[in-house]
């Protein structure tokens, strides 16, 4: 069970699509920093993402940072660094997408 | 849980050091332990404490320098990224013959190895990269 | 003893990522079983015929033919990443073992650390 992380837009750069090509069914892929636009309601990405193997997470602050709260994908679930620790300590380690 | 930390973004550039500070407060709030905090690559920019940050901004290299002071934090610089980049610290200054030197307190130049050891000893590493 | 999986994702000379994933590769060669997977850019590292010397940098994809004398004998590129780029295998200057994309999320699952560049 691995944690990745992505914090790449998918709107500039590739490192999701990359990122989704490795993860299994049985990881966690958590958005941060400019991953969170990847998450985005009726954005190019959400049909991929929503429908993507690993179970996909957001970190809330970056997305509030980014006045994105009210545009998240209804499907995606946030975490905030509280979250994001226990994420780290629940999976057997974390893979980093950047 | 013991837990290293690597950051390889420059600070003001790239949001990965501030991810990485918010990272590690949590990481103490749940009463887990960091081991090292590694910075490589433009991550080694984190400990340049001759920055200055408009006063409405946070300095950064201070940021680290108190936390890892007030909670015994190891912070380890990569000395190759460091030199080629320009944050020296006292010994490097002397040796290179250069005016100054630049390192932020509780920040240490050492080899990358410390960055593998950091993978060998914590139970995980979690990059910040950029 | 933990295996430690370092992977490569940047092209060469635009960033200096890829030196330092070297550099990584060969410092952890020392402490740990190391592999290395070039990925997504990281596959233009190993591309034949690079000349850096004409902009002036510091060409290291010759560190990259000495590193099974440093034991690190587990190379392996994407399959994937070379097909989207349009190389194949002879395009490259390492004699590496090409994995799909299930054998990547294999070597991420076997390996216990994972460092990526």
């Amino acid at each position: 069970m691995i944690l990745h992380t992505v914090n790449k837009s998918p709107y500039a750069d590739q490192t999701l699509l990359s990122c989704l090509r490795a993860a299994s069914e049985k990881d966690t892929l958590l958005l941060i920093e400019d991953g969170v636009y990847g998450a985005l309601k009726g954005g190019e990405y959400s049909a991929l993402v929503e429908s993507a193997a690993p179970r996909i997470l957001v970190l809330a602050p970056d997305l509030e940072a980014r006045g994105l709260l009210d545009k998240l994908s209804t499907t995606i679930a946030t975490v905030d660094y509280a979250g994001f620790v226990e994420l780290t300590v629940t999976h057997d380690k974390v893979v980093s997408w950047f | 849980m013991i837990f290293s930390l690597a950051v390889y973004g420059s600070p003001y550039t790239y949001q990965s050091s501030d991810s990485a500070y918010q990272f590690a407060r949590e990481l103490l709030n749940q009463g887990h332990e960091i081991y090292r905090i590694f910075f490589y690559h433009d991550g080694v920019y984190n400990a340049n404490r001759l920055t200055i940050p408009p006063q409405d901004e946070i300095n950064i290299s201070s940021r680290w320098s108190s936390f890892a002071g007030e909670n015994n934090i190891e912070l380890v610089v990569c000395v190759a990224s460091a030199l080629r980049r320009g944050v020296l610290d006292d010994s490097e200054s002397r040796r290179y013959e250069k005016d100054t030197h630049n390192i932020e307190q509780n920040f240490t130049l050492s080899g990358l190895g410390q960055l593998i050891d950091a993978g060998i000893v914590s139970d995980r590493l979690v990059t910040f990269g950029s | 003893m933990k295996s430690f999986l370092i992977i490569t994702r940047r092209s060469p000379y635009g960033t200096s990522y890829g030196k330092e994933a070297l550099d990584a590769v060969l410092m952890a060669s020392a402490f740990v079983p190391v592999s290395l997977l070039f990925l997504d850019d990281g596959v233009f590292q190993i591309k034949q015929h690079q000349d850096a010397d004409c902009i002036e940098i510091k060409d290291y994809s010759p560190t990259f033919a000495v590193l099974e004398q440093y034991d690190v004998k587990n190379i392996y590129v994407s399959a994937s990443s070379l097909q989207h780029r349009g190389l194949t295998e002879k395009d490259l200057v390492l004699d590496v073992e090409v994995i799909s994309d299930a054998r990547i999320a294999n070597l991420l699952d076997t390996n216990a650390v994972v460092l990526s560049f």
